[in-house]
């Protein structure tokens, strides 16, 4: 522990700031008691996917396609549970059997 | 009626949260583990993940709780890492519209995962929909800190091998992206959020990869509507 106490707890309280305030922003620019710009209800029904796909490119962005094993385990966790999804279209299923071959996939075959 | 109407909604809730459950406990686990590592008793990474609530925020600040003291630059680094949350904010105004006093826990909690959750799954007809979405929020928060804790306090007995375990939260992003693009109107936008991703990813790297994919996915949605739409 670097920082004393009330330093650890300022920062604490800056992180927290920065982010309560990222979270409340849009909330607070437009109040319920407003009626909403039309391209904000536009964005509130576009952002939803978009930002989906961010967020799978974002939970990937450290996997290296350049570097041994190049995203293989990644890439072969991802169809299966793409096919899986499509199939049977169970949530659990999916994501839990994904989660298996993964783990099965960097523990034992590209160790 | 209400606590009912509440312990029903938990009910109903919980399975979709199994997910972030697992994902959270690991990484809980091990944010809690870094934090003990660093010398921070457990009692600050527990503040830390129930005051600022932020994932990877949270193991950025790391560095600032290992350096010279600058609650400016953690602010600051807080505002950009978790500017996201601006774009959840927006697709949550109408969807969290009316909840009352709820709202405000709502927004407080609204992480990558509950907003994936929220913005997927369709509350079932038989509950009440701010019920709904109060126990995904408040499930995932609280998977999040006693994660945390049990990081904080055991981390280093766990022998188990986890290793890859973590890849449940990007299974469910995976999965729930699958979710969204299933409707057929959303399906162009999943895939523009998908290639600015790639595209941001490979021009500004790993670590800053998140405010160009919003600002060119907020240009790109403007030019559509006036273009397209019209």
């Amino acid at each position: 522990m670097q920082l004393t106490s009330i330093e650890t707890l300022l920062i604490i309280l800056a992180v927290a700031l920065g982010t309560i305030i990222t979270r409340f922003t849009p909330f607070i620019l437009f109040p319920e008691s407003k009626e909403l710009p039309p391209i904000i209800t536009f964005l509130g029904k576009t952002l939803p996917p978009a930002m989906m796909g961010l967020l799978v490119v974002y939970s990937l962005k450290n996997v290296s396609v350049l570097v041994s094993p190049y995203g293989i385990p990644e890439a072969i966790s991802l169809v299966i549970i793409t096919i899986l999804h499509l199939w049977k279209r169970n949530v659990l299923l999916s994501i839990g059997v994904g989660t298996l071959v993964y783990m099965f996939l960097i523990q034992v075959v590209f160790l | 009626m209400k606590r009912n109407e509440l312990k029903h909604a938990f009910k109903l809730a919980f399975p979709h949260t199994i997910p972030v459950l697992t994902g959270f406990l690991i990484l809980g686990i091990a944010y809690g583990v870094l934090m003990s590592s660093k010398g921070y008793p457990v009692i600050y990474s527990v503040l830390m993940s129930a005051i600022a609530f932020c994932g990877s925020m949270q193991f950025v600040a790391i560095t600032l709780l290992t350096t010279l003291f600058n609650p400016l630059e953690a602010f600051l680094l807080s505002l950009m890492v978790n500017a996201r949350h601006l774009f959840y904010g927006i697709s949550m105004l109408e969807k969290y519209k009316g909840f009352g006093k709820i709202k405000n826990f709502l927004i407080y909690t609204l992480c990558d995962e509950t907003f994936s959750l929220v913005s997927s799954v369709t509350p079932p007809e038989n509950v009440e929909k701010k019920y709904f979405y109060f126990a995904i929020s408040f499930l995932d928060y609280s998977y999040w800190i006693i994660g945390t804790f049990l990081g904080g306090v055991l981390g280093s007995f766990i022998t188990f091998n986890t290793t890859g375990l973590d890849f449940v939260l990007t299974a469910l992003f995976v999965v729930l992206f699958i979710e969204q693009i299933r409707i057929k109107q959303n399906r162009v936008y999943g895939f523009l959020g998908i290639a600015l991703g790639i595209l941001s990813l490979i021009l500004f790297g790993a670590s800053n990869m998140v405010i160009p994919t919003m600002i060119s996915v907020l240009i790109v949605l403007l030019v559509w509507r006036k273009w397209v739409c019209n």
